[in-house]
């Protein structure tokens, strides 16, 4: 059913750190390949050796230039995939009861065998989130690797989504959100997690840590002192006589 | 958003069919026959194509069925309830004015309150969308409504009708294109915002995520060039309302005039629909830099 449960159990979604983030892709594409074989359609591509290649992604990795008041302009990679809301607006609009918002952990996910492909929770979604697959014409999301986290055949340190098991610097996370004390609302509270888009009130599970504040590089070398050579003894004399000769 | 023929030729013929049924139902026109059966058959026909049209950009039509079942949530949904509930409804009148059976015609009445419930129902697929700020406010199911009542005034032959659905019309135009235009930058959403990089300074597009368009951008990131914006508008204001009102004042009251007022009615509907849709703009496109005003 298309209505939103007003609890779950658990939130479990994704911190990802702007601060650690590379844009090396490597998110995109296990996610692309855990997704080619496990739940639901497979995530097609339309022309992929071609010149206009195309294909259905739930994660994308864009880059940003910023330019603070002071300093040099920072390049700020930015992975953009499902949010998993509270209040998602791509469940309620869904008129086949495909989309649907999980009351034990929070995932959002797409009922593929109900899907009519109207594309609607795509509209609806402010954050592209959704992508009509053009292969099978159901909608195609990010399902937190609901495959990947519950499944007991996989070894534990695999039982997270691709994702997260991927990612080389570290810039992504994954728990649980009603746990205060899970290592991501830890993070969260330390580094000021914050959501995109609040004024629209989807109340986004997922959270970003903004990038930290470079340090100011310094004017003069820390080796300075160590130029400034003051000659004792022996040397100092010499020193003095031959300047007095020069 | 993408201007897709589905979902104009959807919204446009579906909401002149109500209309017509609407004026058919309420009883304004009281054809018998054939005559009748020609009037319920276009009113039936643009609605049911209509509809039928808004199937053809579904991934899987043959599941359509099941959108009848979250009316609770969803207006898509009720829009598929409301709109076949009030095609049945009708449908009794229709019978018996076409077959003369002179049965009671009060169900029309109330089939003709359901004709505005439906187009209310379509409207509010769109202006529920929140992440369409063009969209998101009373100015959808105003205009919806009023090209309801204007194209159903139209095809049933009514001249007052007709000319208060033209006024109406182009105050709920205008002030949907008045209050549109300005409704992404009042949302006040940037690349910065949305990214919630503005903490660190001021956020630029350095690359694109991916190189070639994908389903987001040829969905939802439609870019429509302002010269054709500027030439549209126009059409749309005077095709939909003001020259079908002129026709139906200045010529006499027969049904080649309210044909060719139609025609044009119709003609103006499917231009200002194109801009609805065209000039849409879904915030996701922040992310991609193709909002910047």
């Amino acid at each position: 059913m298309t209505q939103l449960p007003t609890h779950t159990d658990k939130k479990l979604g994704l911190v990802i750190d702007l601060d650690t983030c590379v844009g090396c892709q490597a998110c995109v594409t296990a996610c692309k390949g855990w997704n080619d074989q496990g739940y639901g359609a497979a995530l097609s591509d339309q022309n992929p050796y071609g010149s206009d290649p195309s294909g259905t992604f739930l994660n994308r990795v864009h880059s940003y230039q910023v330019q603070p008041d002071v300093g040099a302009a920072q390049i700020v990679n930015f992975p953009r995939s499902c949010l998993h809301c509270e209040d998602a607006p791509c469940v309620t609009v869904c008129p086949t009861g495909a989309s649907y918002k999980r009351t034990e952990d929070g995932i959002v996910l797409v009922n593929e065998d109900a899907c009519i492909g109207c594309g609607l929770c795509a509209w609806a979604c402010p954050y592209g989130a959704r992508e009509l697959d053009q292969a099978v014409g159901v909608m195609k999301k990010c399902t937190l690797c609901v495959d990947r986290i519950y499944n007991e055949n996989l070894p534990e340190e695999d039982r997270e989504p691709a994702c997260v098991r991927t990612c080389p610097t570290g810039a992504r996370h994954f728990g649980d959100f009603a746990d205060p004390e899970s290592h991501v609302s830890k993070l969260v509270a330390e580094r000021g997690g914050y959501d995109l888009m609040p004024d629209l009130k989807t109340k986004p599970t997922n959270k970003y840590l903004a990038p930290r504040k470079k340090d100011v590089p310094q004017e003069t070398s820390l080796l300075a002192p160590l130029l400034d050579i003051q000659t004792t003894g022996f040397a100092g004399w010499l020193d003095k006589v031959l300047g007095k000769l020069g | 958003m993408n201007p897709a023929p589905s979902v104009i030729l959807f919204t446009v013929l579906s909401g002149m069919g109500f209309g017509l049924l609407a004026f058919l139902g309420a009883g304004f026109v009281q054809p018998a026959g054939w005559l009748a059966f020609a009037h319920w058959g276009l009113g039936y026909g643009l609605a049911v194509g209509g509809l039928t049209a808004s199937t053809f950009h579904l991934g899987n039509p043959q599941r359509a069925l099941r959108a009848f079942t979250q009316w609770k949530t969803s207006w898509l949904s009720r829009e598929a309830w409301a709109a076949v509930l009030t095609l049945l409804l009708l449908a009794p009148v229709a019978l018996s004015d076409w077959l003369g059976l002179g049965w009671p015609r009060q169900i029309g009445l109330v089939g003709a309150v359901a004709c505005f419930g439906t187009v209310f129902t379509t409207s509010m697929i769109y202006a529920q969308i929140a992440a369409v700020p063009r969209w998101n406010n009373w100015t959808v199911p105003a205009m919806f409504l009023s090209f309801e009542l204007t194209g159903g005034a139209l095809l049933s032959g009514q001249t007052l009708p007709a000319l208060i659905g033209c006024a109406a019309l182009i105050g709920a135009l205008y002030a949907h294109k008045t209050k549109g235009d300005v409704a992404f930058a009042k949302r006040g959403q940037t690349l910065g915002k949305a990214t919630g990089l503005d903490i660190v300074g001021a956020a630029s597009v350095f690359e694109q995520p991916h190189t070639s368009p994908n389903y987001l951008m040829r969905e939802m990131i439609y870019v429509v060039a302002r010269k054709h914006v500027l030439r549209l508008w126009p059409i749309a204001f005077g095709a939909a309302a003001i020259v079908p009102a002129v026709l139906v004042t200045v010529l006499p009251s027969h049904p080649l005039t309210f044909a060719l007022a139609g025609v044009i009615h119709l003609s103006g509907a499917a231009a200002s629909r194109w801009l609805f849709f065209a000039q849409a703009e879904h915030v996701v496109g922040l992310y991609y830099g193709q909002r910047q005003l």
